[in-house]
């Protein structure tokens, strides 16, 4: 398929995917908020760092009060990275690649579009954030299932499983450090009702806490910082995403596991093998902080080789050795 | 009890759904007894079942120079126009006709000049158009034809008589609203298609995608979709026709040309492309060839093109016939070439290139429509009825300035149809342009665009100067 449309659905996926995830951001610290004792102060600031945003949102708004952060993350438009700014890029992704992708598919992101849009021009508030924030996790399910099902599982749809499922690696990764950003009170705190309330809190946000429950029973730090990095059938977790997305690699370039052919391939296996043969300690022995920080680097690596192998603008050369026609 | 019909009034003008003030035509009548049987305020509920439809859907076209942003939501009125299976079997022939000749015309004017040589046409008038295209003389597209793909605009007027107004052989827009517009009709009124039996238009995307192969002698040849990109006023079509035909829809960048030969960039390295469909205007398409600033076009295409090596779709040079000073002359053009007389006559037209035509516009510019010979979309148009004083001094003098540039016709009493303002219906002038294709043969899709003014008294109905679209059914 052309590199251009290739690029635009991989984006197009990637803008939806975050989209997602930052309303899911939200909605952890929302969940927190709500169940913590009386007393305590919110914390705001921890989620526009964990962003990486937060020089342009100091610029902008300075304090991080809950209306501040939460205007910044979901409709502020000069935030390029806003669940508003999100959408809009995304369809104008979909809009440029409107004939490979199915109608359905289209209208899906036209409609999210606009619920997203009319819900910026009325404004947030206390009354109507978690409905927008429901239906902007509906609206990329709804996405994800009509793409599923409607779009022929060839290259294209490689290219746009490859671009979620990177996105929600970083944010998932990113979901888990808002937790450390949280002030944890101090160690004798570590294991009590308040902390638990916490783990909880960012396990439901993930979509998580069922199928925590499932495999661990009660809840931990060790094991839910495992489920989230190191499960690999739960679908949000970051190892099942660096599974799937390998997959797909290979598929678009008909390689081998286990071989590459190309840098994307390459740095990509690596990372999934990280985790493959990784184990919680390896996760938190040298600070889970650095060991998070050190993953988004190494994904960002990952996304700069998928750019380079597929979409940067290549010469073509002339068959005839050295006589170009034109 | 919903809209009353009896009350409807031509008001003098030829109606396409009404044979006088409360009497429908035959074929308008059960749509209009529907209508009436609709309880109050349900026709509005319809239409803006529809406006929320098109919403959704994303239609929009672009318009230029507009605050806005570059994209408006397309304008769509559900009262459709209904066309008679005997009206359209004479609309077609005449298309058909007219489609073959001008082909003829294009070929002769880039070869031995025949029709210039027996003194039919001025030479002048070719060599002085902006659409002819020098470096197009002596070219062979396949089977000599130059216009796969015409938008031809008719007008109905008092006479009850189809006209044709222009022909748009370069890049004519619009059918994708065409198809759209049948869709978002059969989600809000479906009864409507029970009732009638209208000609489906949902095979043109096949037909066309056949008459683009057909370009080719490969047995598979790889065919593309050109577009200059999201910005154009009509990328929606561009891709909803990529979309439909299932072919690639490439802009310049992506196409690069080696060994003589067109290639597109793949992510598994370069594809050759046999057949362009080209949504890019003749001196924009190669920097090489026509204009050297554009980044629209493809350095080398008019090299591989003539070589044979890819086909165009339309072929360039065909501006030529679109040219409004040399639309006065098609039916001296249908007779030469065919010896027939034009089954579709044209509308009456004063060629201000020539002397006795430009001292009669002058003269009467209170009466007349004055257009410029090549633009489109409605720019560069003169209303002498409506316009001020100044407006038709302006006139004149562009006129004398630059007389080859503008041609007039008399006002016309285009049809009207009726048309939903608020709650009820009033007549508002339409025109029609169908589409013909021209690959092995002739085709002309079965209906088309049904142009709708919708500012009261208003003849403009240009989507980019506040016109609408209907739905147009023609009737097996």
């Amino acid at each position: 398929m052309l590199s251009r449309v290739a690029s635009s659905i991989y984006w197009l996926n990637r803008y939806i995917e975050r989209a997602e995830n930052y309303a899911r951001f939200i909605e952890v610290n929302l969940n927190l908020t709500l169940d913590l004792p009386r007393g305590t102060t919110e914390q705001w600031q921890p989620l526009v760092a964990t962003t990486g945003d937060h020089e342009t949102f100091a610029d902008r708004y300075g304090k991080a009060t809950k209306e501040a952060v939460i205007q910044f993350l979901s409709v502020d438009a000069t935030n390029p990275n806003s669940i508003l700014s999100c959408l809009t890029a995304a369809r104008e992704n979909a809009r440029s690649v409107r004939e490979v992708i199915s109608t359905d598919m289209w209208e899906q992101v036209n409609r999210f579009y606009l619920m997203v849009r009319a819900a910026a021009s009325k404004g947030l508030s206390s009354h109507n954030l978690h409905t927008f924030l429901t239906d902007v996790k509906a609206n990329s399910h709804l996405f994800l299932g009509i793409t599923d099902a409607t779009m022929s599982h060839g290259e294209g749809w490689h290219f746009a499983r490859l671009g979620r499922l990177l996105e929600r690696a970083d944010k998932t990764s990113r979901i888990l450090d808002v937790k450390y950003f949280m002030l944890l009170p101090t160690v004798a705190e570590v294991g009590t009702p308040f902390d638990i309330i916490q783990w909880s809190a960012l396990l439901k946000s993930a979509s998580a806490l069922e199928m925590y429950y499932k495999r661990f029973g009660r809840i931990s730090p060790d094991d839910v910082t495992a489920f989230l990095i190191l499960d690999s059938t739960f679908p949000r977790a970051i190892r099942y995403c660096l599974i799937k997305s390998e997959n797909s690699l290979h598929a678009i370039s008909g390689s081998e596991h286990g071989s590459y052919q190309n840098q994307a391939e390459k740095r990509l296996g690596r990372l999934r093998a990280d985790l493959d043969f990784g184990d919680l300690e390896d996760c938190v022995a040298g600070g889970l902080h650095e060991f998070l920080d050190r993953f988004q680097a190494q994904l960002n690596r990952v996304g700069d080789a998928i750019f380079e192998t597929f979409f940067a603008p290549r010469p073509i050369h002339s068959t005839i050795a050295g006589a170009e026609a034109q | 009890m919903g809209i009353r019909f009896s009350h409807y009034d031509p008001e003098g003008f030829y109606d396409e759904l009404y044979e006088e003030k409360g009497q429908p035509r035959p074929g308008s009548t059960l749509l209009l007894r529907k209508f009436a049987s609709l309880p109050e305020g349900e026709l509005k509920k319809r239409q803006e079942a529809a406006e929320r439809v098109i919403l959704n859907m994303g239609m929009t076209f672009g318009v230029y120079g507009s605050d806005d942003g570059h994209e408006q939501i397309f304008p769509f009125d559900i009262v459709p126009r209904i066309v008679m299976a005997s009206d359209w079997e004479r609309i077609e022939s005449g298309l058909r006709q007219r489609m073959r000749a001008l082909n003829l015309f294009i070929d002769d004017v880039y070869h031995d000049q025949k029709i210039l040589k027996n003194g039919v046409i001025p030479s002048e008038l070719i060599y002085s158009s902006k659409g002819f295209l020098q470096p197009c003389m002596g070219l062979h597209p396949p089977r000599g034809i130059w216009c796969h793909i015409a938008g031809i605009d008719l007008v109905r007027i008092s006479d009850g008589r189809y006209y044709v107004l222009e022909d748009n052989t370069r890049c004519p827009s619009g059918v994708a609203y065409v198809l759209e517009a049948r869709q978002v009709m059969k989600r809000t009124f479906p009864e409507l298609f029970e009732a009638y039996r209208v000609r489906p238009v949902d095979g043109y995307p096949s037909q066309l995608l056949e008459t683009l192969r057909s370009l080719s002698d490969l047995p598979d040849p790889t065919v593309v979709i050109l577009t200059p990109g999201i910005f154009n006023s009509a990328y929606y079509e561009h891709s909803l026709l990529a979309q439909k035909m299932g072919v690639e829809l490439v802009e310049a960048n992506d196409l690069v040309v080696v060994d003589g030969s067109v290639h597109m960039r793949t992510t598994k390295g370069s594809q050759r492309v046999d057949v362009i469909y080209r949504r890019i205007n003749d001196d924009y398409l190669d920097p090489l060839a026509f204009r050297h600033d554009s980044v629209l076009g493809v350095p080398g295409l008019m090299e591989s093109y003539k070589r044979g090596r890819v086909a165009l779709a339309n072929a360039p040079g065909t501006g030529v016939s679109d040219d409004k000073a040399i639309y006065a002359y098609i039916p001296k053009i249908i007779n030469y070439y065919l010896a027939e007389e034009p089954i579709l006559p044209n509308v009456p037209t004063y060629v201000c290139s020539d002397r006795r035509d430009r001292t009669y516009v002058l003269e009467h510019l209170d009466q007349l429509v004055v257009k410029a010979t090549n633009e489109a979309g409605g720019y560069g148009i003169m209303i002498g009825p409506q316009a001020s004083k100044q407006e038709r001094e302006d006139c004149a003098r562009r006129i004398e300035a630059d007389p080859r540039n503008y041609i007039a016709q008399p006002t016309l009493a285009l049809s009207r149809v009726p048309t939903l303002v608020d709650d009820h219906l009033e007549g508002r002038h339409v025109d029609l342009r169908p589409y013909v294709l021209y690959g092995r043969d002739v085709y002309v899709l079965p209906g088309g665009m049904t142009r709708v003014a919708l500012r009261k008294g208003s003849l403009v109905v240009n989507s980019s100067q506040g016109g609408g679209n209907k739905d147009t059914w023609v009737l097996s």
